[in-house]
């Protein structure tokens, strides 16, 4: 049993590695246009996942401190707040659109 | 019949004669074609340039999302949409929508939900440049958009 540990690890550090895109104001506020995040198991949804990132430095809270004015997407999906994350490869976060 | 779709996300300009032949080609059934040409402007001279940023991957299967709820929606023939990015001087052209019907209501209608769908959906951002050379704030999202795609009737 014990040579499978490394690869159960290795599977799980994979599975919770995760792509995070920030555009706009949010970007400039976080600082990286984007990141390769390892995420706790307790992150379940993009609130949680806006949570957590908001309790990085201050200007992840700055980003994060209005949540209605940060919208996200999960691969390239708009999401909601409550949308689970699941085996999502990118999330991005970005104010609301302002093309046209 | 299939309809011709375009989507294009480029920083190049587009040639709105070119893009509008492009619709046009010509079939028995072609009864109108209905464009829009969102331009950058200078908001009374306070504005030197917009800087438009973009999620590249996601923009264009955002764009083709709505297309395809036009489509279904809509009897067209061709549909174009052309978003650019980068920085733009005023009168500058931003983005190109365009479709094809056999009648004009159709044309106008898919051609004006593309444009409210655009602007609440596709993820652009736009940076205003002061005339007086300083990088002013973003553009903020205006709550007339969202009333304007909500009387669509369809998903968020």
């Amino acid at each position: 049993m014990i040579i499978f540990v490394p690869a159960f690890a290795m599977w799980l550090k994979r599975m919770t590695e995760i792509k995070i895109a920030y555009f706009a104001w949010v970007r400039e506020r976080v600082g990286v246009a984007d990141e390769l995040v390892t995420i706790p198991s307790s992150v379940v949804t993009i609130e949680d996942l806006a949570r957590w990132l908001s309790a990085r430095d201050e200007g992840y809270a700055s980003a994060f401190e209005n949540p209605k004015l940060v919208r996200a997407a999960i691969d390239r999906v708009h999401a909601k707040p409550h949308d689970m994350i699941g085996n999502a490869r990118e999330i991005a976060f970005f104010p609301p659109m302002t093309g046209g | 019949m299939a309809a011709r779709v375009v989507i294009r996300i480029q920083a190049e300009a587009f040639n709105v004669a070119k893009e509008t032949e492009a619709l046009s080609s010509p079939h028995d059934d072609l009864g109108a074609v209905a464009t829009f040409i969102g331009y950058c402007r200078s908001e009374g001279g306070r504005l030197a340039a917009l800087e438009l940023e973009h999620y590249p991957g996601m923009a264009d299967e955002e764009i083709k999302r709505v297309v395809d709820q036009a489509l279904q929606r809509w009897p067209l023939s061709a549909v174009s949409v052309i978003h650019r990015y980068g920085v733009m001087k005023p009168g500058d052209g931003i983005v190109f929508v365009g479709t094809a019907s056999s009648h004009r209501a159709e044309a106008f209608a898919a051609c004006e939900f593309l444009m409210d769908y655009l602007k609440t959906q596709a993820p652009f951002w736009k940076k205003e440049h002061r005339a007086d050379g300083t990088i002013g704030d973003w553009v903020e999202a205006k709550a007339d958009d969202d009333v304007a795609a909500a009387r669509w009737k369809i998903g968020s």
